[in-house]
């Protein structure tokens, strides 16, 4: 499993490397990888019969628990299948949609990247690298959304999405890490024998905020549901593909992944219900009066997550069975949605409602794909969203407390939905056309062979449920509730209520599609709402952090290096200083000092007359001269004293930095002799404070002998452990490596920043 | 300005001893550079130290004729040695995750081999760090040298 995520990540890289060596047309052909992938899950799919969790195992860091562990079960199978499935079709779609966009091989870059984490997400059993692969499913969906950077709009909803999805991720990771704490394991299948241990325990509340947070941020739950409609300034192929299949259904993923666990019956369930029901009424009653065919779709989508998580709440074997299938249903038709407004948009160029009738005519074919998923949307009998809303209504029916009620709250949301689907799916379609045809494109075979497939799938799961219902669907709904189900997909049930539901459901979706101009104007008011929605809090709360920045940059950051310098330092000097002298009785025992040596007085009185010399002297040279003569002689002082090493890294160290000063001295403002009294009596007391703290802390680490056990063990172990005699170099590149790691890095970064800032500058003067 | 020109006319005259010095200490200087990297592992030294004096070498050079000079000794801008480096550091970490053993551990060849010594993912690592810290120091001196 690992070797395929790597696969996938490798060939991410060598698409973007292959640069502009690959002409577009080639680029239809990376749909392999996917495909292939849909294929090698789907081999699982069937093995699931005879193993129905399948755990493959890998060691990272196993000293901390942290380890590369993948599950195979109905849960992450149903979701590696979406992902991958209709990863291919939008790979295949893409190819065409975006021929004439410049950087395509970036674009599959990151889908592939995207494509990638989102299948670890979902595989891994391991709570940290579920953590990181969210992480990387945040920051390939950024690189997504903004794709057309050159786009104001673009770039700012790719920082919204990124900033909320982001966030969530922080939410998730402290989850995570209260969890492991409390049941001290990272494993999630080790976690499902901790139910008690962890809803017995004071932190339960904190980490379902955590958890909450994480989930409800990336599947766009109320309130913080807005950077989805943001996101729609992606590509259409991407929002159809992270925006209704897969990302959004990360935060469902991770909910229905934990619902064994930490599912109390009560507060998790609980919220998931209030949540989940004031998103799906949001969403679904915000998506009937846009006029963007895709904004439409984005809201619709909001309502569907909001639907699932409100079933996740309700929990019972009807609600998971029904939230598992109408994942699928979904998926399938939204996606097909999505994609046939990118096809509208391409063949037309618009996506207003209000200005698209009678597309029908010159595209038979996606005109019928599209209407086979709005009636799925609406919950028509032989399509297979009928099937979920039979499922949704008989899950609130059997609610013995306040069933009647949350089954009105389900039926006024799939009403809206269905008005919604209709809007998008069969609006453009109707009527006469007005199109001439030489100002329409035909859409290509790649961009409807894709629809096509996805409404054919609509439909003959609909006609034959018992295709998925015995299979995937199954197992995914035994790794949430760990048992059998004894439900099915049924497409007749008799006269029921439910049935009578579902025809009210259909019948006031399409009275509302009619009528729906009439509303639409006064619906608008709406907008008045605008100042205290939850986009716009954010908005400014964002907006003030930014001034607050600006005004403290300005205040600390005045670009005077002197008062950098007096800041830290006197800041240093007051809060160690305070900590010494409250704490510690100052001692200062002189009498195991040794004495003078001739040859340390010598380097002693160097430096005493190099520091005056510095301080007196009018030219900044001899100022700087008199500096590096100080670092030798400290350099002579760590040779006396058993520390060549660092003192040959001084020693080149202070060459280097009298070197960049003279680079620089030449171009530096004249040398400014500060004579004033003042200035000259501020610094003198700064500086002698900062010195006397350091000399009071070197006698007072005399006085209390410092811990031997640490550096008795790296002298033990040096030549045994790491075959090297020099202790320093050892720790450097072996027990302390990572830190060196890390240090190179940070070197790294702040000599592209030297370079960044500097070269910015220079442009910046050429152009004046 | 006119400072600049001043000081640009004065090379000509007056470098010919730091030149020729330098002609024969780069080469000295490197050697040595590579040498205290190499005996870093037993003997005081080490990736770090070797990259600074590296550095030095190529300071040196661009002091007796000009940065431009110096950076055509380079096949390419020494900021390229930056990602050069990182990539050989986490390499020698990632190198034991493919032999199956925890990222970081150390490996070692059996024999150790004359001159240098026992060969091993920490002295891959310490050749990384090499790099890198030319790289850096190499990029800093010279975009502060060319554009201030």
């Amino acid at each position: 499993m690992i070797g395929i995520l790597i696969t996938v990540f490798v060939v991410a890289f060598l698409i973007l490397f292959s640069g502009n060596l690959a002409r577009p047309k080639y680029f239809k052909f990376i749909t392999a990888l996917p495909l292939l992938l849909f294929f090698y899950f789907g081999y699982y799919l069937v093995n699931l019969q005879w193993e129905p969790s399948l755990l493959l195992k890998y060691d990272w860091i196993p000293s901390l628990g942290i380890n590369l562990d993948f599950k195979l079960d109905g849960l992450s199978i149903l979701f590696s299948l979406l992902i991958t499935g209709i990863g291919s079709l939008i790979y295949f779609y893409a190819s065409d949609y975006l021929k004439n966009a410049h950087y395509l091989n970036r674009f599959y870059c990151y889908l592939t990247l995207f494509m990638g984490a989102m299948l670890g997400l979902v595989l891994s059993d391991n709570l940290i690298t579920i953590f990181i692969f969210w992480e990387l499913t945040s920051i390939t969906s950024f690189f997504l959304i903004g794709f057309n950077n050159e786009e104001e709009n673009s770039r700012k909803s790719a920082m919204t999405a990124f900033a909320i999805t982001g966030l969530g991720g922080f939410f998730l990771l402290s989850g995570f890490l209260l969890i492991a704490n409390i049941s001290g394991t990272y494993s999630i299948t080790e976690l499902m024998g901790s139910r008690e241990l962890l809803q017995n325990n004071p932190l339960y509340l904190l980490i379902l905020i955590f958890i909450f947070g994480g989930a409800f941020t990336k599947s766009a739950q109320f309130p913080f549901h807005f950077w989805l409609p943001g996101a729609m300034a992606a590509p259409t192929p991407v929002s159809a593909y992270l925006h209704s299949a897969t990302m959004v259904k990360a935060g469902i993923y991770l909910l229905a992944r934990f619902a064994p666990v930490l599912s109390d019956g009560y507060i998790w369930n609980y919220t998931l219900m209030i949540v989940g029901g004031i998103t799906m009424i949001y969403g679904a009653f915000h998506s009937i009066f846009r006029t963007d065919l895709k904004s439409i779709l984005a809201y619709s989508t909001i309502s569907a997550l909001g639907i699932i998580v409100f079933l996740l709440g309700i929990g019972t074997e009807y609600a998971i069975y029904a939230a598992v299938t109408f994942i699928l249903v979904h998926a399938l038709y939204k996606a097909t949605l999505f994609l046939v407004a990118g096809i509208i948009d391409h063949a037309v160029h618009t996506r207003d409602i209000t200005q698209l009738w009678g597309l029908g005519k010159y595209m038979p074919v996606v005109a019928t794909a599209a209407i086979i998923a709005a009636l799925s949307s609406a919950g028509v009998p032989l399509t297979f969203g009928f099937l979920s809303k039979d499922l949704i209504y008989e899950s609130t029916l059997n609610i013995s407390q306040w069933g009647i009620w949350l089954t009105v709250l389900v039926i006024s949301t799939n009403v809206l939905l269905a008005c919604a689907g209709f809007l998008a799916g069969v609006k453009p379609f109707l009527g006469k056309s007005s199109y001439k045809k030489n100002e329409f494109h035909r859409p290509s075979f790649l961009l409807w062979l894709p629809v096509v497939i996805l409404s054919c799938l609509t439909l003959i799961y609909g006609i034959f449920p018992f295709l998925v219902d015995n299979g995937i669907l199954k197992y995914a709904f035994q790794s949430i509730a760990v048992n059998e189900p004894n439900i099915y997909l049924k497409i007749w049930h008799g006269f029921n209520t439910v049935l009578l539901l579902s025809v009210l459901t259909i019948f006031l979706g399409a009275v509302l599609f009619v009528f729906n101009r009439y509303l639409r104007r006064p619906l608008q008011n709406i907008y008045k709402l605008e100042a205290i929605s939850p986009q716009h809090l954010t908005e400014s709360f964002g907006e003030f952090t930014r001034k607050f920045a600006f005004i403290y940059t300005r205040l600390m950051h005045n670009g005077y290096l002197r008062n950098y310098l007096i800041v830290i330092i006197v800041f240093i000097t007051v809060l160690v200083g305070y900590r010494l002298f409250t704490t510690l009785p100052i001692q200062v025992i002189t009498e195991d000092l040794s004495g003078f040596r001739i040859y340390e007085l010598t380097v002693f009185i160097i430096i005493v007359i190099s520091t005056l010399y510095t301080i007196k002297t009018t030219s900044r040279l001899t100022a700087i001269t008199s500096l590096g003569v100080i670092g030798y002689c400290l350099c002579l002082i760590f040779v006396f004293y058993g520390a060549p090493d660092l003192a040959m890294t001084q020693f080149a160290i202070d060459t280097l930095t009298v070197v960049l000063f003279v680079l620089v001295l030449f171009k530096l403002p004249g040398f400014l002799p500060f004579r004033n009294k003042k200035i000259i009596v501020r610094d003198a007391l700064v500086s002698l404070g900062f010195g006397g703290l350091i000399m009071l802390i070197t006698l007072q680490s005399l006085v209390y002998p410092a811990n031997k056990e640490i550096s008795r063990f790296y002298a033990e172990n040096a030549y045994v452990l790491a075959k090297g005699k020099n202790i320093v170099n050892v720790i450097l590149v072996d027990f302390r490596g990572f830190d060196t790691l890390i240090e190179s890095i940070v070197l790294s970064i702040a000599a592209l920043g030297v370079y960044g800032i500097l070269k910015y500058r220079g442009i910046n003067e050429e152009a004046d | 300005m006119k400072r600049q020109t001043n000081r640009q006319k004065s090379k000509k005259f007056d470098l010919i001893i730091l030149k020729t010095a330098t002609n024969y200490l780069i080469p000295l200087l490197l050697m040595f550079s590579i040498f205290v990297l190499l005996r870093g592992h037993y003997l005081s030294g080490g990736g770090f130290v070797g990259g600074l004096i590296a550095s030095i070498a190529f300071v040196l050079h661009s002091f007796a004729h000009t940065t431009k000079e110096t950076l055509s000794l380079f096949r390419f801008s020494p900021r390229t040695l930056i990602p050069i480096g990182l990539s050989i550091s986490l390499l020698s970490a990632l190198l034991p995750v493919f032999t199956g053993v925890p990222f970081f551990t150390g490996l070692w060849l059996e024999d150790s081999i004359a001159v240098i010594g026992s060969v091993g993912t920490a002295l891959v690592f310490d050749i990384g760090v090499y790099i890198v810290v030319i790289g850096v120091t190499l990029t800093i001196l010279f975009t502060i040298k060319d554009n201030v």
